[in-house]
This record gives C-alpha cells, sequence and structure tokens, in this order.
C-alpha cells in the first residue's frame, strides 16, 4: 500500500488536525507513514500545506507530479499546489464550484449548522473517504475522531465528518 | 490530542521535535533550556510534557534567550548532570559565545546542544548550517533523516558527550522537526546523578595560560572521535551497476534521495552512504572513499560541510562543484535533477512550482499589533520604521516595517538613524521602532539602555501582546509563568524600561487608535523637546489567538455601509483579512467567518463608512 496526499488550505484552517487524523489512521492500520506540515510565519493566514506518505517511504516530502490525493480547504490554493498531483491524481475540494475535482461546499454547509470555519475540514475529510479516495474507510476515520478530538469538540467534529460523509452519495 | 487509544502504550505519533524530547526524557536529561524559535519551539514542551508523564523530575524553563539558555544547561552538565538546550540556528549565533568556549573547556554531564536549520529558509533571516557551526567550535555534530533517528541520536548524543566531556550537537532540519511518525517508547533511563560541582579553577575559569593546553586537548577529542568504528556512515550498496561512482548524503537529503533513487528503480543499483556525523566525518570512511570511487556526489544541507573534508582524492561533486545549487533547500525535486545529472540519465522534468500563487501571510483578524501599526504609518507618513523578529515584522504589509534585521537589531538600528540623520545636521525625521515584548526581554535591554546612554532619540513602541506568538504562545516573563506551567516571579516591562534611564513612558491600548495616535504625538515633541530622549510606548492587547482574550473582550457588529467609496484604503493601508472588496457591491464587505469584532476598522475608514454596533 502506498498512497501519497497532500493537505493545502489556509494558516489557521485545520490542515494539521487532518494530517494528524491520517497520520492517526495509518497507525491503526499498522501501515508505515511519514507526514510534513507547515509551522511559523506562514501559519499566519498564509498559503499552508500539509503531506502524508503512506507505505514505505523515508523522505517527508512528497515530489511534485506524484501525489495520488489532494484535499484543499480553499479552492484559491489550486493555483498553488495544484502541481504536486500526479496525472490522474484525484482531488477533493472545499468549493461550491464544480469543475474538473470532487466538490462539496464544505465552508457554506458549516456555516448552516451553525459550526465554526474549521468544521469544514471534517466535512472533506467524510466527504472524500466516503467517495473511496482514501486508504483507509469511513469507519476507521470515524473511530480516530472520537479518539483523539478533545471532548467538548467531539461531538461537532463528528457530525460535521458525517455531514460530508451524507454528502458524497 | 493526543493519540492513545489507537497506538497502545508502546508508540507515539510524534513530530520530530516531540521524538527529540522524548529522547531526553529516556536518555535521563535532568534540565532543559530554550528560547522559542520556529522550527525548534516544540521540543521544550515535550520535555516538560513527557517528564510529567512519567513523574520525573526535569528543570525545563523557557529562558529569556539562547545564550541565557546555554549557560544554565552548562552549569547542570558541570554539576554532572545530563543537560540539553534547544534553539533555531539564529539562536546559536547569540549563544555562540559559551558555545565556543565550552568546546575548549568541556562539560562533565552529557550536554547536548540542538540547533535546528531552516534551510530555504521558511521561518529564518538566514539558511545557514549549524554543522559548520559545530566545525568551527570543533564540536562533533549529529545530522538525522528522521524524527524517529533524531530521537534514536539524542541518548548516543549525550553518551558521546560524557565520554569524550565535551558538547555535542544534534543539527535536524525543518523537515525532521515538522515530520511525523510511529515512534516506539522506551522506558527512560534513571541516573542516580546528585548534583556535584567539583572545582577546578584552572579548567573552569581557564585564562589564556591554561587555554593552549585545553586547545590541544580539544584537537586530540576531535581526532579520536574521527577515527572511532561508532559512527562510522552506512551504506546501502549498490550492484555493480555504477562500480566507481557513489551518492554520499546525509540528514532530511539523505531521507528524499533514497525515495528518488526508489522511484527511479536505481535503489541498490548506485552506492548510497549515509553520514550521520558529518563533522568529524569518519577518518577510514573518508580513505575509503577516495580510493574505491572515481566519482562522488554529496548530497547536504545547507553548506558543503561533508564535501570539504572529502575534497582531494576523487573527483567529489557537490555545492563546491555546482552540481548542487549553492542556495535553498534540497527539495526531492531538486535533488532528482541533481541526480539525474550526476549518473548521466535523461532528465524528466518536473511540474514546476507556480510563481506566485496562494496566499502571503498577514497578522491575523483583530490583531492589536495591526492597529499599531496603522497608527503609527498614518501619523507619521514619512517615518523611518525599524523593527524586529516576531508575528509583528508582518507590519511590512502595511509599509509600518521598515527593517527586520535580527532579535533586538530595530532598537539598535532607531538609535543608528538618529545619530545619522543628526549628525547630518539636517531634519531628523520621525523615527518609530517596534518590538514585540518577547524581543524585548531577550535582546532589546542592553539596546535601550545604550540608545538612552548616548542621548538617541526615538520613538520605541513596544508591542505587548502578553505572549510569544509566532512560535505558539509560550509564556513571557512578565505572566511570571514557568515553562510547564507553574508560576514563577513576573518581571514587568515597565520596571525596566524606567530602569534603562527611559524619562518618557506611557501605556495604551492600540485598539483605540485616536487615543494612540494622539500618544504618538505626544511622543513625537517630547524627542524634540530640549530635553527630550527615547519615547516608550507600550500598546497593550493581548493576542487575540489567546482564547481567555478572544472570549473576554468587546464584540462588535460591524458593517459596511452604502457610503464606502471603493477607494480600498481598509484593504490595502490596513489588511484585515476580514475585510474584501464584494464582487457584488463593487464596495468592501466584512467576511462574517473571519470577522472577530474588534471594531478597529470602523477608525480606518477615510469617509466613516463602516459602522460598530455593541453586540
Ligand atoms: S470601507 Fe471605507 S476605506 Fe474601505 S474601501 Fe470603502 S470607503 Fe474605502
Ligand atoms: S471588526 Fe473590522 S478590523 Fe476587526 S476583525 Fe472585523 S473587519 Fe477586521
Amino acid at each position: 500500500m502506498k498512497q501519497q496526499i497532500i493537505i493545502s488550505g489556509l494558516g489557521g484552517q485545520g490542515a494539521l488536525t487532518l494530517t494528524r487524523l491520517l497520520a492517526e489512521a495509518a497507525a491503526a492500520l499498522g501501515l508505515d507513514f511519514i507526514t510534513s506540515e507547515t509551522h511559523g510565519m506562514a501559519q499566519r493566514g498564509g498559503t499552508v500545506i500539509s503531506m502524508v506518505k503512506v507505505g514505505p517511504f523515508r523522505g517527508p516530502l512528497i515530489p511534485a507530479g506524484t501525489a495520488d490525493v489532494g484535499l484543499f480547504l480553499h479552492r484559491r490554493n489550486l493555483a498553488a499546489h495544484h502541481f504536486y498531483l500526479k496525472p490522474g491524481g484525484v482531488v477533493f475540494i472545499n468549493s461550491d464550484i464544480p469543475g474538473d475535482y470532487h466538490n462539496i461546499d464544505a465552508s457554506g454547509l458549516a456555516l448552516s449548522h451553525g459550526w465554526p470555519p474549521v468544521a469544514a475540514n471534517f466535512i472533506l475529510l467524510g466527504f472524500a473517504a466516503a467517495r473511496k479516495g482514501l486508504f483507509c474507510k469511513v469507519e476507521l476515520l470515524a473511530q480516530i475522531i472520537s479518539a483523539i478530538m478533545p471532548a467538548r469538540f467531539l461531538e461537532m467534529n463528528l457530525s460535521a465528518f458525517r455531514t460530508g460523509v451524507d454528502q458524497a452519495v | 490530542m493526543e493519540s492513545k487509544l489507537i497506538n497502545g502504550d508502546t508508540h507515539r505519533i510524534l513530530m520530530g521535535n516531540e521524538a527529540i524530547g522524548r529522547g531526553l526524557v529516556e536518555s535521563g536529561c535532568s534540565l532543559a533550556a530554550s528560547y522559542p524559535g520556529t522550527p525548534a519551539s516544540e521540543i521544550l514542551p515535550s520535555v516538560t510534557a513527557f517528564a510529567k508523564e512519567e513523574g520525573l523530575a526535569v528543570h525545563t524553563e523557557w529562558s529569556v534567550n539562547e545564550k541565557v539558555a546555554y549557560e544554565v544547561a552548562l552549569a547542570n552538565s558541570m554539576a554532572g548532570r545530563r543537560s540539553a538546550v534547544s534553539m533555531k540556528q539564529v539562536g546559536l549565533n547569540v549563544a555562540s559565545d559559551p558555545f565556543l568556549r565550552s568546546a575548549y573547556l568541556g562539560v562533565k554531564g552529557g550536554l547536548l546542544v540542538i540547533a535546528a536549520d531552516d534551510p530555504g529558509p521558511h521561518s529564518s533571516q538566514t539558511e545557514q548550517d549549524s554543522r559548520f557551526f559545530a566545525m568551527f567550535a570543533k564540536v562533533p555534530v549529529f545530522d538525522p533523516a528522521s524524527p524517529q533517528e533524531a530521537k534514536n541520536m539524542v541518548g548516543r548524543a549525550l553518551e558521546l558527550s560524557e565520554k569524550y566531556e565535551l558538547p555535542v550537537m544534534l543539527r535536524p532540519t525543518t523537515r525532521v522537526c515538522h515530520a511525523r511518525q510511529n515512534i516506539p517508547l522506551y522506558e527512560p533511563l534513571k541516573l542516580e546523578r546528585p548534583a556535584r560541582f567539583e572545582k577546578n579553577p584552572p579548567r573552569w575559569c581557564a585564562t589564556p595560560q591554561f587555554l593552549r593546553e585545553l586547545h590541544r586537548l580539544l584537537n586530540d577529542k576531535i581526532r579520536r572521535i574521527a577515527a572511532a568504528s561508532d559512527f562510522f556512515p552506512g551504506l546501502a550498496s549498490g550492484d555493480g551497476s555504477f562500480p566507481t561512482t557513489c551518492v554520499v548524503a546525509s540528514g532530511v537529503a539523505f531521507a528524499h534521495t533514497w525515495d528518488i533513487l526508489d522511484e527511479m528503480g536505481l535503489l541498490g543499483r548506485v552506492d548510497l552512504h549515509q553520514v550521520i556525523m558529518p563533522f568529524p566525518l569518519n577518518r577510514d570512511f573518508i580513505d575509503k572513499i577516495k580510493q574505491r570511487y572515481a566519482r562522488v556526489l554529496v548530497l547536504e544541507e545547507t553548506y558543503p560541510v561533508i564535501e570539504l573534508q572529502l575534497a582531494g582524492g576523487a573527483a567529489v561533486h557537490g555545492r563546491l562543484t555546482s552540481s548542487v545549487p549553492s542556495e535553498g533547500e534540497l527539495t526531492p525535486e531538486v535533488i532528482r535533477q541533481v541526480l539525474e545529472q550526476f549518473l548521466e540519465l535523461p532528465q524528466k522534468t518536473a511540474p514546476a512550482h507556480p510563481a506566485g500563487g496562494g496566499s502571503r501571510p498577514t497578522l491575523c483578524a483583530g490583531c492589536g499589533h495591526r492597529a499599531a501599526f496603522y497608527a503609527i504609518r498614518e501619523t507619521f507618513p514619512e517615518g523611518i520604521f525599524p523593527s524586529d523578529i516576531g508575528c509583528y515584522t508582518l507590519g511590512l504589509n502595511i509599509n509600518a516595517v521598515d527593517t527586520a534585521h535580527c532579535m533586538g537589531a530595530g532598537l539598535s538600528q532607531a538609535a543608528g538613524f538618529y545619530h545619522a540623520y543628526a549628525a547630518d545636521g539636517g531634519e531628523v525625521p520621525a523615527i518609530v521602532a517596534t518590538i514585540g515584548d518577547s524581543t524585548f526581554f531577550h535582546a532589546g535591554i542592553p539596546a535601550l539602555l545604550n540608545a538612552v546612554l548616548q542621548k538617541a532619540r526615538f520613538i520605541l513602541v513596544i508591542l505587548d501582546n502578553a505572549t510569544t506568538a509566532m512560535t505558539g504562545h509560550q509564556p513571557t516573563p512578565e505572566s511570571g509563568l514557568a515553562a510547564g506551567g507553574t508560576p514563577g516571579q513576573p518581571v514587568f516591562i515597565a520596571d525596566l524600561v524606567r530602569a534603562c534611564g527611559v524619562k518618557f513612558l506611557k501605556e495604551c491600548d492600540p485598539y483605540d487608535i485616536p487615543a494612540f495616535q494622539g500618544l504618538l504625538k505626544e511622543a513625537d515633541r517630547y524627542c524634540r523637546s530640549p530635553e527630550g530622549a527615547v519615547a516608550v510606548i507600550l500598546a497593550k492587547h493581548p493576542c487575540v489567538l489567546n482564547k481567555q482574550v478572544g472570549s473576554e473582550q468587546k464584540v462588535f457588529q460591524v458593517e459596511v455601509t452604502e457610503e464606502c467609496i471603493a477607494c480600498r484604503h481598509c484593504l490595502d493601508e490596513f489588511e484585515c483579512p476580514a475585510l474584501f472588496m464584494s464582487e457584488v457591491t463593487g464596495q468592501a464587505a466584512v467576511d462574517p467567518l473571519r470577522c472577530v469584532g474588534c471594531g478597529v476598522c470602523v477608525h480606518v475608514c477615510p469617509t466613516g463608512a463602516i459602522t460598530a454596533r455593541e453586540e
């Protein structure tokens, strides 16, 4: 099993949370993995990217043109990070504008449920998992969210995740 | 967010920095000191957390700067106990004085110096190579390729340090610091080492007469370490397809090289050596490379440390021969291209990084610094604005930051600018220096004292947000909180400013832009008055990322009315990320998802089009 995933967002959107959830999922499946994330100045609203490499990799970075999956938390980031995807790589994106990718208006859904904007990343994750874009299944991710997210956000995070799953059909 | 259930007790998913912290606790380290700085910031909190989890008494501290941190750790080592000091690479510049001398005088308990480099750079003012610094200081240095390796090296480095009574450096880079892996956990070593400082004035106070001998001892230690087989580079052997060619790599460049050779189908076909200790490079390894190969490619970040030691003999390709770019990060794309060229393979063109694209960082919506910067620039459109290192460097987006050099430099630059203009005899422009609270404690105090002493005249705005925000909200001395969150003794900025001899000291919440502008004008008049000197304004507003503050401060419902003439002043000169130009109305608008309701923008719109109602 080898899968290379990029998670692209703006600082503060919760790209790090998705990275950690996917890392936990890989660990739970007994798969090797290494991840990479953005810290520092760019976290102040700048463009950030995380990478998750599942399988027998050693380096934490995904070379340009080789990612299997892209999770885009903001449409603006397509221009900046789409080049990481391999030809035929699959993109899941938080956007209400349809295109050459799987899109879901995660921010709009979060708003309509009265959730804070960061809930959008759980919606996008549920959507991508339910569309079978990821190395791990919906149920495993739900278990991991329950196991590691702080109790006070758990219910909202899970509902957001389920919302994404429901939208995938 | 803890990963306890899924992973059991034997492994933990850890970031490189957390793995290093865990390694310190497992190796019986009894004191760790640090000053925050990306990419090293998470090391110290990890030591604190794991020591607590294991019920171990480890003193951890956020020292006021890296030099202080180094000296605190050094003394713990002189008392026979294992110690660590961690910092970002430029922090080592600050700590270089004690660092270089401690190589001569040596240590007792193991002393690990962790200097995290930032090739790229991503979040630093240089991409200097700390391994070069280790070589300069004559101190052994380890170069991990992954979080797992970094953790393993911690224990080995401390043993080496004790064996040779020499500080030892661990040099992770950003990519190792911020990578995550599933890391096995082990029982911490329980060292029974009561603190015992043995006096030895010729050594610990070494005057010049003793230093020549100490230098000879140091040279001898380095020679013996280079001759020891313990840290001989690893080898993934080729199959003879490239009989007289090899690749030598270290750090994360090795990990990337491994992956790329794998992708190219060349793993196991060309000899790939991994150097784990770039300095001193193993003597036998150097001889072997020279004898066995005709062509050698060296991949290392960021300066040619291994390459220089391999010079003479086989044809060494690296940065010195321009086979590898002399600056910038060795990303997989760069390494691939270098490998293809070196191995004389057809070049595969990788998709290029698009120029631009993405969003530049900016101060957060509701950030008090933005209000302060806006007021400063509006009050003194012709002013000179030296600044410093932190979130607030982003004030350059709205032209309120003219210099950002190194910790504390803005304050001395302000004094220097004053003397330049004053000596010139012409009109002295308004000079307004800005410095963050944490930076002020770190390096601002001697600079302020000197400016007062030298009769400089400028305005110093201390941007006090009650935290070290940029690097993840470490406490500042004013909070009086120790690294573990326990109460310590607070030290106040205002007291320090007064003690530096400053006579003009006012305080203001920069959210109140009119009042703040009034103070700036008053400060300017003071600077220009006969008895004028340095004027200091404490701009106090807590960081909005502090959750408690977020819930305590007043929240306004902000709206852009029909009066908006689309002049873009609020967007270009103030740049709150919650304001944008609506494609629908052609006027400015507020993004309710990002607006924190600080109400500051009301003061900004020249036509009064932005209105606020208290919620
Ligand atoms: S809200 Fe005011 S400052 Fe902003 S564009 Fe409109 S008129 Fe200009
Ligand atoms: S009130 Fe104005 S300045 Fe404050 S966050 Fe909202 S839009 Fe930005």
